[in-house]
């Protein structure tokens, strides 16, 4: 079995308003000096293949036709062996 | 004429759509379940809003998926009339058949009040009972509707005239104070190029009745009914 864990994220310069009210909420606890908080999405996928590279394609496929919206959002996502 | 309600699982303003166009217009109304894929009988397709499929992952996301949207995306291109009404018109973005997206309000609240929208564009198939600048009263209620498109995208659709409502004042003024969810430049609706697809925010289903407290949403309905009949006389 391999593993592919797949992060979804706004792209830079979207307006990202719950990673800003996080980024508040943190400082009113006393952090400081904290920059951008961007919020994402993180979604794991086990996958009954052996070959590392065709799953690499299948889940770019994925991301790019459902998992993310190439209008507002990037992926990154690496495959691994369970 | 027959208007085609499409019911996908988590739909909930199906049965608003349905009531307006039997009881308020007296047309004929039928629902399609989102696996059906025969639409021939129908001469405007209602995509309702909702929470298809939860909302889950994207609002709109999984929805587009359903076997009903191959066909219509057929219908569409053959010139048929949609309109998609909130989780509609999300998913008509998701699609493809409009451009742009969906993200959450401004305020990260959801939003179910009236508003005022102005009319923009009264020269659609949707749009032909109002004239440009007509201000209507109508609800929203929705946590995503905070319409982003590129720039490019925003040209394309002010050079076409192609956005059709924007959220303003009840004096008429589309400024950032009138502005509900953070959308950009106010849009609350728009057109596809061909002009046969409508997506709008605000739900005119639920102002088509004096009962319900406002009217500004069923000339809409009225207008594609009016130019439905009147391409079936031609």
């Amino acid at each position: 079995m391999l593993k592919a864990e797949i992060n979804i994220i706004l792209k830079n310069g979207v307006a990202d308003p719950q990673g800003l009210t996080i980024k508040h909420a943190l400082e009113s606890l006393g952090h400081k000096g904290l920059g951008d908080v961007r919020i994402g999405k993180w979604i794991a996928i086990r996958l009954d293949y052996k070959d590392k590279k065709r799953a690499k394609e299948e889940v770019g496929l994925m991301c790019k036709k459902l998992l993310a919206n190439p209008i507002i959002e990037e992926y990154h996502f690496k495959i691994s062996e369970e | 004429m027959k208007f085609g309600i499409v019911v996908f699982p988590g739909s909930n303003c199906d049965q608003d759509c349905f009531y307006v166009a039997r009881e308020v217009l007296g047309q004929q109304a039928g629902y399609i379940w989102h696996k059906d894929t025969d639409l021939n009988r129908f001469d405007c397709i209602v995509l309702p809003g909702g929470f298809s499929y939860g909302d889950y992952l994207r609002t709109g996301a999984i929805a587009r998926f359903s076997p009903v949207m191959n066909s219509i995306i057929g219908f569409a291109k053959r010139g048929g009339t949609v309109i998609g009404i909130c989780n509609g018109f999300q998913i008509l973005l998701e699609a493809g058949l409009l451009p742009g997206v969906m993200m959450r309000n401004r305020d990260l609240h959801f939003i179910c009040r009236h508003v005022y929208i102005k009319t923009e564009n009264d020269q659609t198939r949707f749009t032909g009972l109002y004239n440009a600048g007509d201000i209507l009263s109508i609800p929203i209620a929705h946590n995503e509707g905070k319409y982003y498109v590129d720039a490019r995208g925003l040209k394309e659709l002010r050079d076409n005239n192609r956005i059709v409502f924007r959220y303003c004042s009840v004096s008429g003024d589309t400024d950032e104070r009138s502005n509900p969810n953070g959308a950009l430049d106010n849009i609350a609706g728009i057109i596809n190029k061909k002009g046969n697809i409508l997506g709008m925010m605000p739900h005119p289903e639920r102002s088509s009745e004096k009962a319900l407290g406002s009217m500004g949403g069923y000339p809409i309905f009225r207008s594609i009914v009016n130019w439905v009949k009147k391409g079936k006389r031609q």
